[in-house]
């Protein structure tokens, strides 16, 4: 199925991924890593803030309802229908995002940002193997 | 306060992850499938993203001390080591199968697709059992 290139709301929703992880750093001194904030609610540990990642969280759950409620226009997603295999993948996402230190947005905006050698590397990693999963999905099991 | 700016944080994230497309499993789909319908938009959030946090954190990190905390919380490791390339390869497999980071995945739970529904508490679980696995990898190192 194609979807429609858009490079301008694309950018400027990056944009504000950027600013929210900039201004995250000038309050609480975090990377905005969503997958340690996850952890970080769910799995709480001293000096984890539990309570601060919860809040963080509730504001990425409500936040279509602030886009709609702003622009009066719906959220457009498809998401696919093969159960078994959106709970791997869900296993695998989390999984595999904690014990490699972080996700799209902790490795692939906030480490890359730093220039950070092991987020280079994980966002190489992550990228090709999710690149090679959709190949081998899409052209070759489908093909 | 603390609260109520994370939770302001995370909406403005939410409202980037909505405008910028990376909410919807298919664009990212479409954006890592570069041999069929390819969508390079995503990679326009990207640079949006690492623009504004390279520049914000510059400034930030210039000033010595977050807002609320007395230090900033940066991962200063450096070590390019198994769990790093084995972690994000495996997030990089799941993030391939379904379309849906973490992020995204927290973003998408109130439009309600039941694939999205089925996604997240196995990512929930998967998070659990990988911080499990790094707790229990930290204590054998101690040891």
């Amino acid at each position: 199925m194609m979807t429609e290139f858009t490079p301008l709301s694309s950018l400027a929703g990056g944009a504000l991924i950027g600013l929210s992880s900039v201004l995250l750093m000038l309050f609480s001194g975090r990377i905005a890593g969503i997958a340690g904030i996850i952890r970080r609610a769910i799995m709480p540990d001293p000096n984890g803030r539990a309570l601060e990642a919860l809040a963080f969280i509730a504001g990425l759950v409500g936040a279509p309802l602030v886009y709609s409620g702003v622009t009066g226009a719906g959220v457009p997603q498809t998401v696919g229908e093969n159960f078994p295999l959106l709970v791997v993948a869900g296993l695998l996402v989390g999984f595999g995002s904690i014990l490699g230190s972080g996700c799209t947005s902790g490795h692939g905006v906030c480490g890359l940002s730093r220039m950070s050698a092991r987020s280079i590397v994980a966002t190489g990693t992550f990228m090709a193997t999710a690149a090679l999963t959709v190949y081998l999905v899409r052209h070759v099991l489908e093909g | 306060m603390r609260l109520m700016i994370n939770l302001a944080l995370g909406v403005l994230f939410g409202l980037g992850l909505v405008l910028s497309g990376m909410v919807n499993p298919a664009k990212v789909l479409n954006f890592l499938d570069v041999a069929g319908t390819w969508d390079p938009s995503l990679a326009f959030v990207m640079i949006g993203a690492i623009a504004v946090t390279a520049a914000g954190y510059a400034i930030v990190i210039r000033r010595g001390q977050p807002l609320l905390e007395p230090v900033f919380q940066i991962p200063n490791k450096s070590d390019i080591d198994a769990k790093l390339v084995v972690g994000s390869g495996l997030f990089g497999v799941g993030w391939g199968l379904g379309g849906l980071c973490p992020g995204p995945a927290l973003t998408s739970i109130l439009l309600g697709a039941t694939g999205t529904l089925v996604f997240v508490p196995a990512m929930l679980a998967g998070v659990v059992a990988g911080t499990l696995v790094v707790r229990a990898l930290q204590k054998s190192q101690e040891a």
